[in-house]
Parts: C-alpha cells; structure tokens; sequence
C-alpha cells in the first residue's frame, strides 16, 4: 500500500473512533506528537511530586499525612504509567527522563510556582488536579489506545485528588481568621497559574489544529478552560472565597462566566524557565537522578550476577 | 500499657516519617513508591496505636479524651519513646536501607511475636501488622543484597552505613523495665526471647549480602526512655509545627 492510502485509512479509523493500537500504521508525526505529549504528562506527574512533596513532613495531622503521603505516590504511579504508554510507541524511559534532566522537555508550568502554606495543598488538589481533570477527562476519548486506558485509571486518582484538596480548603475556609487567610492567600496565588495550564488561546496555539484533526485533542483550550472556570466558580463561592479577577462575572447570554485576561507574560516567562521554582524544581530531580545513580548501578550489577548463576556452566563449581 | 504502647507507635511514626522525607527524591520512581508504602504503613500502624492510648487513658477530667494527633504532634522530644535508630536521619540511600533492615528485622520478629500477647486489642493488632512488615523486611532484605552485593561503590558505602548505624541495633533487643514488666504479664514481647531469630536473621542476610557487623561496638540507648539524640527534636520542630503555631485547629 502507498503511504497516501495507508494515511487516508488512518484517518478514516480515526474518524471512525477506532482506536490505534501500538502496532497499527501511524504517520510519524502521530506518533511523535504523542511522545512529545504523553511524556511531557509523565514529567508533569513526577516534578508534579515535589510542591506537594514539600509538606510531607509538615502535614498538620496524621490523617492529613497519610492522605498527602498516597497522593503523592498515586502520583509517581501515573508517571510510570505514561512512561510505559510513551514506550508503546517506540520511546524509551531513559531517553524521556534524559531529556527533562537536560531541560529539553517541557512539564506542566504550574508545578514551577512554590507552596508557601498548608492551603496550598488544598488548592492544588481543588484547582491543579481538577484543571487536570478537564484535560484528562477529554484524553480518556484521545484515538491512541493505550494513552486513552491510562487516562481511565489516572482520571478515577485525579478525582480522588480533586475531592480531598477541596475538603482541606472546606476545612481552612471555616477554621479560624488564620487559616482562612492562609486559604485565600492561596486561591490569590493559585488561580491564575491553574488557568494558565490550559495553555494559549486557540488562536495561539501551534499544535491544536493537527491534534483535534487526529483525535489527540478532543475540545480547544479555550473550551476546556472556560468548562473549568465554569465548575469552579461556584465551588469557590460556597468556601466563601473571592477569586482574584475583577473581570469575572455571569454572562447570561452566553451561558458562561466571563473572566479577565491571564497575563501571557508571566505565562511565556515560566514557560521558558523564569518561574520562581523552574530552577529548583529541575535541580531537585537531578540531584534525585545523580545521587541514585550508584543504587540503579549496583541494582543491575546484582540482577546480572544472579543471572550468572543461574547458567549451568558457572553455577556448580567456582574453585 | 500506655508507655509500651507509646514506644512502639513513637518508633512506626518517627520511621515513618524519615521515609516520607524520600518521597519525590528516591533513586528510581519505584523505589519512591516502595518506600512511601512503607512509610503509610508505619504512619498508619501509629495512628492505630495512638487511638488505643486515647482509648486506654478514657477522658480526662473536662470529659475531654485524647486524639491520635495530640500524642504525634503535642509532645515534646523527653515523652517521645522511639528507638534511637529510627531519628537517624535518612543519609544517603545505603543509610536509609540498613537502617530499615535492622529496625525491619527487629520489628517482623517482636510483631510475630505480639500475635501471642494475652492483650486481645494487641494481638489483633499485631495479626494485622505482621502482613505488612513481612514485606518491608522482604524489601529491605532484598536491597541490602542488591547493595551489598552489587558494584564496589555500592558495597563500600553499606559497609559504612553499617558501621555507622550498628550502634543503635542493640537497644532494639535490649528491654527496658517497661518492655521487662510487660513481658512478665505476657502483654508485651520478651525481648530476650526473640534476641536469638533477629541477630540470626541480621547475620543471614549480612552474609548473603557480602556485609560485615562491626566488632567491639558500644551500643547507645536512651530512646525508649525519653533520652535522644539530637535529631528528634528537629523532626518534631518540623512535623509539629502547624499545631504548634496554630493551636485547638481543626486542618
Ligand atoms: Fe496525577
Ligand atoms: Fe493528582
């Protein structure tokens, strides 16, 4: 078959919403579009441990520990997940984890900014895993199989995620003068960066038309993001917390909020590594890498002794 | 009862605690999973503890009991009973590993043995424990091998975290006159009994791992007893700090 009708009956699985599986045909730059994708998603997943790893050992309460501790593993889990859906594709852990070492990978932005206060656990799971949610609840449809069955299980964690950031906010918008400052202290500096991860408008964004053509995306930026600030609103009305944007408001006849603009400079700036923790955020994970080196070694020198062993010739006698 | 049971929630919740301080910077994606497992476990296994000694010590005159949090995040560094060896601080991964393995291998032997405490709550908690300490031992056996016995790098560096760590493997096995008493009532594990399965499990697993014990070493304790080193009162500085600042909260 010429590559004209193997692409043109890609696409027409596609627009059948037949899934592609590892082993189908895909033009190469499918298939690259969703490495580049999924392991960025992983990276985001892994540097996505270290603000909320950040409180770990300061967590108020044992309950509160024990939820944070498993939410930051569920985390490391959906990493290697999508590290494993990445290699169905042909890519390997190593190279991907190389690239984010080397500042060549991109991560979600938002894990570039500090957590400053124990709210900041709450608004992270009430608005960075429910902006998460948005996306991945579209990526559960994405026409790449594999990618689609990891976000069903991820989705089922995230919504874990979302509920339990929202009961700690619930806790702190009642609590007392203290913490309910600490918590809108927290939706001032999370609400706009969780905005920002939706990414540029549509008619800035250089991958959108080619993705949502392929299925890989399913619903633009802008959609998912006014979907977000939709559900949010009111949620952030019950904590009895006031969203830091002068410009929100109903818009009865288009059916949605109206919001400001996000501040796109600040938004390239993380982009391109001046957030306030991009280069701390990425120090962290080499030192991780660098220092682990000497045990990922020392692993593979034992597997490969006790593989020595097992062969007939070497095992019996030694002297 | 309630100081028995304070040491050994004292030791799962300050063990617990250095392993989460991993989570996020481990030496492979797996191993942070593995090791925040353990660190669940153990958090959880305190929590479980503590609750027992709100329970045991019934309200106080103002019909006010105790919670799990007032004993984790209210006390100071002299009523903390945790062994020595579990506020070391984590080192680099060899450390964490031996410490893990001694405290692992002391742990799965007093909690088979717990299962037999004529305490019903203590022995049903102990049944549920066991579980799970069998695979942290598991764990920890099989990576002191891997380390042991795995590059040169690798091997020295156990050496040295078992030389440093070795002193603080006896009060593990040494009774206090807590441990002592309660062992006469059949409550607590007789330390002396099951001193003979845990240096012979160590001496196993040192072997097959290419590992000496130092000889001669002078074993530190105070723990048990309230007497610490250094290093607990910057742990507690740390995880108690919100209750501390912010006091009677509800998070
Ligand atoms: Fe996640
Ligand atoms: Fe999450």
């Amino acid at each position: 078959m010429t590559s004209l009708n193997l692409e043109a009956l890609f696409q027409s699985k596609i627009d059948e919403e037949i899934k592609i599986e590892p082993k189908d045909w895909m033009p190469d730059a499918y298939r690259k579009t969703l490495i580049r994708q999924i392991s960025q998603h992983a990276h985001s997943e892994i540097v996505g441990m270290l603000p909320e790893g950040n409180w770990i050992t300061r967590a108020p309460s044992l309950r509160r520990k024990l939820i944070l501790l498993a939410k930051v593993q569920d985390e490391a889990g959906h990493g290697l997940y999508l590290y494993s859906a990445a290699e169905t594709l042909g890519a390997n852990r190593d190279d991907l984890v190389q690239q984010l070492l080397a500042g060549k990978a991109k991560y979600s932005s938002i894990f570039n900014y500090p957590t400053l206060n124990w709210a900041d656990l709450g608004a992270i799971g009430w608005l960075v895993d429910g902006a998460a949610i948005m996306n991945q609840v579209m990526l559960t449809r994405t026409s790449y199989g594999p990618y689609a069955r990891a976000m069903v299980r991820i989705c089922k964690e995230e919504s874990f995620h979302q509920r339990q950031g929202y009961e700690i906010m619930i806790a702190m918008a009642n609590g007392s003068p203290e913490q309910k400052a600490m918590a809108q202290d927290s939706l001032n500096r999370w609400w706009w960066p969780s905005l920002m991860m939706f990414g540029p408008h549509d008619s800035e964004s250089t991958h959108s038309d080619q993705a949502m053509k392929w299925k890989i995306k399913r619903k633009s930026n802008d959609e998912l993001r006014q979907q977000f600030v939709d559900v949010t609103v009111p949620q952030a009305e019950y904590l009895g917390l006031t969203i830091p944007d002068t410009k929100l408001r109903w818009n009865e006849a288009r059916g949605h909020y109206d919001f400001g603009e996000i501040d796109w400079e600040e938004f390239w700036s993380v982009v391109k590594g001046n957030g306030p923790c991009n280069k701390q955020r990425l120090k962290a994970r080499i030192k991780a890498y660098e220092d682990g080196a000497w045990v990922r070694e020392a692993a593979v020198a034992h597997a490969a002794k006790k593989e020595q062993d097992k062969l007939p010739e070497s095992s019996a006698k030694a002297a | 009862m309630k100081n028995y049971l304070l040491q050994l929630a004292d030791n799962a919740l300050i063990l617990g605690h250095r392993l989460g301080e991993w989570c996020g910077h481990a030496p492979e994606m797996e191993l942070d999973i593995a090791l925040t497992n353990i660190a669940l476990d153990l958090t959880g296994q305190a929590r479980s503890l503590y609750q027992r000694v709100g329970e045991l010590e019934g309200a106080s005159s103002d019909g006010v009991s105790k919670t799990e949090d007032d004993y984790a995040y209210l006390r100071d560094v002299w009523e903390f009973r945790n062994v020595l060896l579990v506020e070391q601080p984590n080192g680099d991964f060899a450390q964490t590993i031996v410490r893990q393995f001694i405290f692992d291998s002391y742990h799965f032997y007093m909690c088979r043995a717990l299962t037999q405490s004529t305490d019903e709550w203590l022995s049903g908690f102990a049944e549920k424990s066991l579980k799970e300490i069998t695979y942290h031992l598991r764990f920890s056996s099989e990576w002191m091998q891997r380390l042991g016995d795995g590059t040169e790098v690798s091997h020295a560096k156990m050496q040295t975290a078992i030389e440093s760590l070795w002193t603080y493997s006896g009060e593990l096995i040494t009774p206090n006159e807590i441990e002592k008493e309660l062992a006469s009532q059949g409550i607590g594990v007789d330390l002396n009994k099951i001193k003979p399965e845990v240096t012979a499990k160590i001496s196993e697993v040192l072997a097959a791992s290419n590992l000496t014990a130092p000889e001669g070493i002078w074993m530190q304790k105070g723990g048990k007893d309230g007497r610490h080193s250094e290093h607990l009162g910057y742990i507690l500085a740390e995880m108690q700090f919100l209750q501390r600042a912010y006091p009677g909260q509800a998070w």
